[in-house]
């Protein structure tokens, strides 16, 4: 390049920036309400929420984990005076989509079309994550690379020339550590200056696939959002989501395609994806060896000493049962379904509030039936509220306390990979643990975050089973609190849920087609949870839980009203008396039951009502507890189980579990009884 | 002398009937129809011909030995590196035994890091270059989940008959060429591949096949004892290859 061309070069870069800033006043591609948009993307667990967080001012849940965001956010945030709208992705590894998420993630690049990617990297592992941008050049979008978490590449020993590498790459680079803000400033004014497209002009690959990928851009009319050579690249990879749309748009040109992409994988042995990636890969390490110098720190840290001991087979179960001790049982059933529960309740709404909102009431409300809705047995605030409130507010608190602890730690991908093989059984992988640990907290939060799963099989095998086996903490906290007298009931309760997740889990997995699941996942490192992001992230989640839940319980209250009012309820009570009768349970715990329709807790909190009066103890105790854990999904987790697996899947499952919840009960009392157990 | 590729056979066939299933004379009805290899052979001076009955003679028998060997290495090398199925690996490693002559045999029993039996199983003849490395028994190229813990190396090639095993791989960024390292290898299988470490179960760990980089700062006999030291599941590993 002469002095010439390199001044000429400067001058339209320039242009092309100030063209593009907002401060210019629209000469820029700007967005359909004049807000421009920036789409976040990159690899799982790279923290594109925590920049997104960062940005927007918003929260939007991050953990230690890959996938945590299975949805799209969306957000506002002025950039160096600019208004953007900012869309938080899913993780995706590459523009060629294998799960679900990925696909949504493409969806935004291709259908919304934003004016600024933002492409998240971790930094110390840019060999793993420069192909995606290398992808997203040559998909010809307006990229900025962001590279995260520089202080723990830093610690590891890598130095990164950024100059260089935007230089090489030919968009913007800037260095951040997202956490802690630092970085984040000079990130804000390259995102509000930079909308240009890259002028490097794009990888080559060999002369087979060029030859291919001029054949296919010339018969692809249409626009995709995408360069046509980004789209033909993803035709010869074999992307059925872009075959489908190439196929629709092109209509008649599309068998013309459909040998051109046949031809070229003819000429390879081996899949044309992998040639591909091998090029890419090819690349960046030629980048890298330019801009990365690494030098060797060989220092262990204490955090990869617990790490090794989380993964080994006997010390990591060894942790892993004091985790569930002292974590769940300790402050989620002791502390918070114990302690806190019995103040709660018996002191502040059994002492202060209950006994003034029905004095209040009885004083403004004439009628006695209205008076009922509010403040009698089944009353919107006696029941409702107090429940929700005194029982239930404590012990999910407690919950997501411990598993924001649990999941920004980066333990959970540990867990997996112990718990992988007895998942493999039940025909699920590794990965479903996270779903599984989550759905102890709330199962209707874990139904939604299946979708990380990669087949629909798997899907739908964890949807049963957080249905069936998996009592959420609700459940959870008041079941600890009624069999927390007998050691050897609380085994048989958890002996049991064992076996039949196990047990379904199996049965399940021999009667549902699909493949086989395998199971990998990216092990991060251990990091010490930060309190802030422990505080927000429990306060979001219970926002979403009442949010989600509360107007359920003051349902469930104006129901049970009705129900009492109108006689329906005492049909129903007269309905299931015989048949909780029948599994040895008095017949006064059929209310109980009949509050688990409505929600998991609230039957156990009906079992708790009835221990507490003395009518239900020993093995019918137990029997109870397990049946009422094992009943019908609650009404909330029913509807999102409809909402992700369809209205037929969800009914199918909830007529499963029906009568299955009261036969294992039956057959536990008839073992226990006949056994001669006292509890 | 050549010998042709169905005199190969024959001598194959011999060499098992005697030496694996201790028979001392084979019927010729047992070796098939065709005359001119029988022919070839006994002109050799490989085989004896008395009434019917086929004995391998004493200079026929390293000829023979030698063709089982390497048609097994074939069956090895089709196997492990080429990824053929079971169906096509017989055929094609009677044309490829044919093809390894002496000295590529050897390469080939040192790449794959002196195997001592085929895919089916049965034992492999070991050659001039397996008792010459008897005391470094690694292999060349191996894959993950055969590694010892704490054994590192960098990606070879990546055998996925499936393409959705091999795209988890590529996003991961298990290529060709990257450096991993094997941490743990039960209860699932966990190693390091740049700067990351990733879980995976067997059937990817018996995807990925590394290339063993060898040690040279540390001298052949000090490596043993030095992999000694790790704890556990590395000391079985080893016993198991040397058995």
């Amino acid at each position: 390049m002469t002095l010439q061309q390199r001044i000429l070069s400067i001058f339209k870069r320039r242009r092309k920036r100030s063209g593009a800033s907002c401060h210019s006043g629209g000469a820029g591609p700007i967005g359909g309400e004049g807000l421009r948009k920036l789409a976040i993307v990159g690899n799982p667990n790279v923290g594109k929420s925590v920049v997104f967080n960062q940005l927007t001012g918003r929260y939007v849940t991050i953990s230690n984990y890959p996938g945590t965001t299975v949805d799209v956010s969306r957000g506002k945030a002025v950039l160096d005076g600019c208004p953007f709208e900012v869309v938080d992705t899913p993780g995706m590894y590459a523009m060629h989509s294998i799960t679900e998420e990925e696909r949504v993630a493409r969806k935004i690049l291709l259908d919304e079309k934003p004016d600024v990617i933002l492409h998240v990297v971790d930094a110390r592992n840019l060999p793993r994550m420069l192909p995606l941008t290398l992808q997203l050049i040559e998909a010809g979008l307006p990229v900025v690379l962001e590279l995260n978490m520089m202080d723990e590449a830093e610690a590891a020993g890598i130095d990164i020339d950024t100059g260089r590498l935007s230089q090489r790459l030919g968009i913007p680079v800037v260095a951040t550590v997202a956490v802690s803000g630092r970085g984040l400033d000079v990130l804000r004014r390259t995102l509000a200056r930079a909308a240009a497209i890259p002028e490097k002009s794009p990888l080559r690959y060999d002369k087979g696939l060029e030859e291919a990928l001029a054949g296919l851009s010339g018969l692809l009319r249409t626009g995709y959002g995408l360069t046509n050579r980004a789209i033909g690249l993803l035709l010869l990879q074999g992307d059925t989501q872009i075959e489908n749309q190439v196929k629709k748009q092109e209509d008649a040109r599309w068998d013309e395609i459909k040998a051109a992409t046949a031809g070229a994988r003819t000429d390879y042995n081996q899949p044309l994806s992998y040639i591909i990636a091998l090029r890419q890969q090819e690349e960046v390490k030629g980048i890298l060896t330019e801009v990365t110098t690494k030098t060797e720190r060989g220092r262990r840290r204490f955090a990869d000493w617990l790490s090794q001991a989380m993964m080994n087979p006997y010390s990591g179960s060894l942790i892993f049962a004091a985790i569930i001790y002292v974590g769940l049982y300790w402050f989620v059933g002791v502390f918070g379904a114990g302690t806190m529960v019995d103040f709660i309740e018996s002191t502040v709404f059994g002492q202060w509030i209950n006994p003034w909102v029905t004095s209040v009431a009885e004083s403004i409300i004439p009628w006695q039936v209205v008076r009922d809705l509010f403040v009698g047995e089944y009353g919107v605030i006696t029941l409702g509220l107090t429940y929700a409130f005194a029982i239930i507010l404590p012990i999910v608190g407690t919950f997501f306390i411990v598993f924001s602890i649990i999941e920004d730690s980066g333990y959970l991908p540990r867990l997996a990979m112990l718990i992988d093989r007895v998942f493999k059984l039940i025909g699920l992988n590794g990965r479903a643990v996270i779903p599984i640990v989550l759905g102890f907290g709330c199962d209707t939060m874990a139904t939604i975050v299946t979708r990380t799963q990669e087949t629909r099989r798997e899907r739908l095998l964890t949807t049963l089973l957080l249905a069936l086996a998996i009592p959420c903490s609700a459940q959870l906290g008041v079941i600890f609190g009624i069999l927390s007298g007998s050691a050897a009931a609380l085994l048989i309760w958890m002996g049991t849920l064992i076996f039949v997740f196990l047990l379904i889990g199996y049965l399940a997995s021999r009667l549902i087609p699909g493949q086989r699941a395998s199971f990998y996942m990216e092990v991060p490192p251990l990091r010490l949870p930060k309190l802030s992001n422990v505080i927000t992230k429990t306060y979001t989640r219970l926002e979403w839980y009442f949010t989600e839940v509360l107007p359920f319980f003051l349902l469930a209250s104006v129901f049970l009203w009705l129900g009492k009012l109108t006689g329906l309820f005492d049909i129903v009570i007269g309905w299931l008396t015989p048949v909780v009768e029948f599994i040895g349970i008095p017949g006064d715990a059929a209310v109980a039951f009949l509050y688990g329709f409505f929600r998991r807790d609230f039957g156990a909190a009906g079992l708790y009502d009835l221990n507490n009066a003395g009518i239900l103890v020993g093995i019918p105790l137990v029997v109870a507890a397990v049946t009422i854990t094992l009943f019908v999904p609650c009404i909330a987790q029913f509807l999102v189980m409809a909402k992700e697996r369809g209205w037929k899947t969800a009914i199918s499952i909830a007529l499963f579990i029906l009568p299955f919840a009261f036969l294992v009960g039956y057959i536990l009392n008839l073992i226990l009884t006949s056994t001669g157990v006292t509890l | 002398m050549e010998l042709e590729e169905k005199a190969e056979e024959i001598l194959e066939t011999l060499w098992i009937e005697t030496s694996e299933k201790k028979r001392e004379i084979i019927p010729l009805t047992e070796l098939g129809r065709a005359k001119r290899p029988l022919e070839q052979l006994e002109k050799a001076g490989y085989i004896s011909h008395n009434d019917g009955q086929i004995t391998l003679t004493a200079k026929g028998r390293p000829e023979a030995r030698s063709v089982v060997r390497r048609h097994r290495l074939a069956e090895r090398l089709l196997h492990d590196v080429l990824g053929t199925g079971d169906r096509l690996m017989h055929d094609k490693a009677c044309k490829f035994e044919h093809l390894l002559d002496k000295g590529l045999d050897e390469s080939i029993c040192h790449l794959l890091g002196h195997p001592k039996i085929c895919p089916h199983g049965k034992p492999i003849p070991s050659g001039r270059c397996c008792r010459r490395g008897r005391g470094q028994v690694q292999k060349l190229v191996s894959p993950l989940s055969q590694l010892a813990q704490g054994q590192s190396g960098k990606v070879a090639y990546i055998y996925a008959p499936e393409t959705s095993r091999l795209q988890k791989l590529m996003a991961m960024g298990i290529l060709p060429g990257a450096p991993v390292s094997l941490v743990q290898s039960f209860p699932s299988y966990v190693f390091t591949a740049g700067q990351t470490q990733f879980a995976v179960d067997k059937d990817i760990a018996d995807a990925i096949y590394v290339r063993l980089v060898e040690d040279e700062a540390t001298p052949p006999e000090e490596a043993p004892r030095r992999r000694r030291r790790g704890r556990g599941f590395g000391l079985w590993g080893r016993r198991r290859q040397d058995s």
